[in-house]
């Protein structure tokens, strides 16, 4: 096995897992690489079906290129997706920075879809690399009542055995590609061909990194056209990931504070 | 893909590297400096630091590279367990920077298990501390054998050579204590703060001609997939999303080829694995292995369910209801003989009780006692009793298949290693090797043979610990009864090992196969009409079950108790004294398991009563429950 084999078995295997032990299970699809990533793994896992619906938390500031895809792979697909629509910025904690007050609407639809359709668990396609506080996740990470995230008790995981009993009223993020850099996401679209918005390479000298609402992510400098250009440059780079989402760097802890309440 | 032989060693996955240590040793910015020193900080994340620095009036620190949380940076604590990619010239790492503060001994736990080598990071001035022996103990129960010990805040001591070799004797001693390899682990004095022997030599050290902390992480060795194990695949779902019936799950170790007859425990069925499914695979697939998340159809539809171990037949794992673990405790509520919890071992859940706890460690000077009680963050000894056979393996045997965690509750308290040392593999007693074997019936019914006799036949069967009293009384109360006129008569152990079964020790697996025969002789005598009275020390609870479960209706269980200092000074073939100089292996009592009913129709107390009171007693019982009252 090389190393995207194995990268491969053990997201399966947590996908298994969350489909066995949760009931009311679902996938966030937020159309990225990443999420892409992770719905062809879903594919693998249970031998060509997605047995659970895919949510889509829509902002309604997506780039246009990111609808046209989720029209057309929702359907060539067949999957059962759910869109979520978000409140306006005016409701949001106002105490935050802008960019992150801005994020924040996403946590909100995605509670009010949560709350609406009852769902007992999610599938989330975050990664430790990307971020501090993603670094520090579980992979079975039990949520309170409100869809809180309590880094300063998390359960203990180890050996492959999760946490999946949880008190009613609680439910679970299952993150099944937490162990996967942004050079392997890269490498396994490669391997396994896996489509996607061509916002991720270059034109004119730019491309985006990491794919957001329109008006607080930002495109970095590249001339990285193709899969095999973008390793390159990944291999080469010391600009972190999302150095173009704005709501990471506004301020020390705004980051932390959207994921404590409930951002992915 | 098909070639089973090729790539044992993977060896392009970035190694997994822990860091541990006592709180405040220095371990999150051992990290940082590090990350820093390998030119693998992110272009603006020192301007970051030094900015969050700046804003709390403090000098520069690198442990905020890793404290990505504000509570974290703020109270200058590692809370929990974090990952962080970087490379050296020789390869790709992980680094999983763990807490040392003994509350959150559960996240240190969390990032342990996942590493493949472990840096214990030790403060210079402080020396061995309490979660130093608590971390080093974890990773040697872990199984995480490639230590490399940091002797941290050299520059705090002045860089003295007198120091870090105080400091490094200490900490030898306490490894050498754990079992661990000192050749191979190396004592690297550092500065984490300054960079001394991090990356680059010390300029202020140049007493130390050994490797720097990054030359020693690329000395470790990747760590090797279980191929050449028997094959273990633990069955994690059944899937029946079109016409195939699929069974999912991950190979642990060996490998499982198309064509391959299953042997599935612990149902004990079997079946040929007629497909290997995978999808959007170029072309059919016909071998898989260890470390591959797979799906198998069979030739036929046997009930299969999540939780069952798939082998192959000729080296399956053990069945047993009762094994011991060694365990680490993370619970809120202590742990007690009696305690109930659910086990989770790979993808199987049951119940299990703790019926005993042998024995708890005391990792500050790896002293045991006797303890009833196992508190959180503690290491004991600890025997469980499931209701039902699992399939397991010794930890030694297969790391995967021979570990469980519990569960209270909703949460996750402990996990453990399994031992069997004492305890018997069970499927040797269950397995039925000859096919097309029919029972014929009897023309005498059996309500004949008791009228003949004037009693019922059945099984009286006497277990207890040797020098329990077992033999003296069954000879008494065989002669008193065939003088009234019983047809009656005794199995006694050391009489059956001259014939019956003299080929076998006294190993657990032969005390097991010596019990079910002479369960198997025993019924028959009963069916025959006899009363059967047997003497046997029988000390596996689930061997006397097996043979009540030859005749239940017959058999009657008599508890000879006798504790274990009364029969030590009766040792009357002065095997308790060979025993205890250590002359015999695995004498019950001494130094193997004894496991007393739970609920025998009778027990005789042979240390407060004399023979002629116990043999009246019996009598009495057989009267009442074999005798036939003339119509």
């Amino acid at each position: 096995m090389d190393h995207l084999d194995v990268l491969e078995s053990r997201t399966i295997y947590i996908l298994r897992e969350a489909f066995n032990k949760i009931d009311k299970l679902a996938m966030l699809w937020s159309l990225g690489k990443d999420s892409n990533a992770m719905l062809w793994l879903a594919k693998k896992a249970f031998f060509g079906y997605v047995p659970f619906p895919l949510i889509h938390i829509d902002t309604g500031k997506k780039f246009p290129e990111m609808y046209a895809f989720r029209e057309r792979y929702a359907r060539e697909w067949k999957l059962d997706l759910r869109v979520g629509t978000c409140p306006p910025v005016e409701e949001m904690d106002p105490t935050l920075p802008p960019a992150a007050r801005s994020a924040a609407r996403k946590t909100a639809g995605l509670k009010s879809m949560l709350d609406r359709e009852g769902y007992d668990g999610v599938i989330a396609g975050i990664r430790r690399d990307e971020e501090g506080t993603r670094a520090k996740e579980r992979v079975f990470s039990p949520r309170g009542q409100h869809n809180t995230w309590d880094f300063r008790d998390q359960p203990p995981e180890f050996w492959d055995q999760f946490k999946t009993d949880f008190a009613p009223g609680t439910h679970l993020r299952v993150h099944p590609i937490l162990h996967w850099t942004e050079i392997d996401i890269w490498r396994y679209i490669q391997r396994e061909n896996i489509p996607l918005v061509d916002l991720y390479f270059a034109r004119n000298g730019k491309r985006y990194r990491s794919l957001g609402d329109q008006d607080i992510t930002f495109p970095v400098d590249s001339n990285a056209s193709t899969i095999e250009e973008v390793i390159a440059e990944l291999q080469q780079t010391k600009v972190a990931e999302r150095s173009g989402r704005a709501m990471d760097h506004e301020s020390e802890d705004a980051f932390e504070r959207l994921r404590a309440d409930g951002y992915m | 893909m098909n070639d089973v032989q090729s790539f044992a060693v993977q060896s392009n996955l970035p190694l997994k590297i822990v860091i541990v240590g006592h709180v405040d040793h220095g371990k999150s910015s051992l990290v940082g400096r590090l990350f820093h020193d390998t030119g693998s900080m992110p272009d603006g994340k020192v301007e970051a630091i030094k900015a969050m620095c700046e804003r709390r009036g403090m000098p520069f620190e690198y442990a905020f590279l890793m404290d990505a949380l504000k509570a974290e940076r703020d109270q200058g604590i590692t809370i929990d367990v974090s990952h962080i990619h970087f490379r050296t010239a020789h390869r790709e790492y992980v680094l999983i920077d763990a807490p040392g503060h003994r509350e959150f001994i559960k996240n240190m736990v969390t990032g342990a298990a996942q590493a493949d080598a472990a840096v214990l990071v030790v403060d210079a001035r402080d020396g061995v501390q309490e979660q130093t022996r608590r971390h080093a103990y974890l990773l040697h129960l872990l199984g995480i054998h490639q230590v490399v010990v940091a002797i941290n805040k050299m520059d705090l001591v002045e860089f003295a050579q007198a120091r870090f070799q105080q400091v490094a004797v200490d900490v030898r001693d306490y490894l050498a204590g754990l079992g661990i390899d000192l050749q191979h682990t190396r004592i690297i004095p550092v500065s984490a703060r300054e960079g001394d022997n991090i990356v680059a030599p010390s300029p202020h050290m140049t007493w130390y001609e050994g490797d720097t902390l990054a030359q020693a992480l690329d000395g470790f060795q990747p760590p090797l997939a279980p191929l050449d194990l028997p094959l273990r695949f633990p069955i994690q779902d059944v899937y029946k999303f079109d016409d195939r019936r699929i069974l999912a799950g991950r190979i642990e170790s060996g490998h499982l080829r198309r064509g391959d007859v299953l042997l599935f425990s612990p149902s004990n069925k079997t079946a040929r694995v007629a497909s290997i499914e995978a999808w959007n695979a170029k072309e059919p697939v016909l071998a898989v292995r260890a470390g591959q998340s797979v799906g198998v159809t069979l030739d036929e539809q046997l009930f299969v369910e999540r939780g069952d171990v798939a082998s192959l037949v000729s080296n399956p794992p053990m069945l047993t209801n009762v094994f011991r673990g060694r365990l680490f405790w993370l619970g809120r509520h202590s742990m007690t003989p009696g305690n109930r919890y659910k086990m989770k071992l790979c993808n199987a859940e049951f119940p299990v009780e703790v019926e005993k706890i042998e024995r708890v460690i005391d990792v500050s000077d790896l002293g045991t006692s006797s303890g009833q009680v196992v508190e959180r963050n503690a290491v004991a000894e600890v025997v469980f009793r499931a209701r039902r056979q699992v399939a397991l393996d010794p930890f030694e045997n297969n790391m995967v298949t021979g570990r469980f965690v519990l569960v209270e509750d909703y949460d996750i308290v402990g996990g453990g290693l399994i031992s069997m040392d004492g305890y018997a593999d069970q499927r040797a007693g269950q397995t039925i090797r000859a096919t097309n074997i029919f029972r014929v019936e009897h023309r005498v019914p059996e309500e004949d043979r008791w009228r003949h006799n004037g009693h019922r036949g059945g099984v009286l069967w006497m277990t207890g610990l040797s020098g329990a009293g077992k033999s003296t009384l069954a000879f008494s109360l065989e002669q008193y009864l065939f003088r009234k006129g019983y047809q009656v008569y005794v199995l006694d152990g050391d009489n059956i090992r001259h014939g019956l079964c003299s080929d076998l020790g006294f190993s657990p697996e032969d005390r097991v196969e010596n019990i079910r025969r002479v369960g198997h002789a025993a019924a028959l005598f009963a069916r025959a009409g006899f009363l059967v009275i047997t003497a046997f020390i029988s000390p596996y609870r689930s061997d006397r079950d097996r043979v009540r479960a030859l005749a239940p209706e017959i058999f009657h269980e008599v508890y000879v108790d006798a504790d274990i200092s009364t029969c030590e000074q009766r040792d009357p073939k002065g095997l308790y004294a060979k025993a205890r100089r250590g002359e015999i292996e695995d004498f019950t009592g001494v130094s193997a398991p004894y496991e007393p009913p739970v609920m025998a129709e009778l027990r005789i107390d042979t240390g407060k009563h004399s023979i002629e009171e116990s043999v009246a007693v019996l009598s009495d019982y057989i009267t009442s429950n074999f005798a036939i009252t003339p119509h």
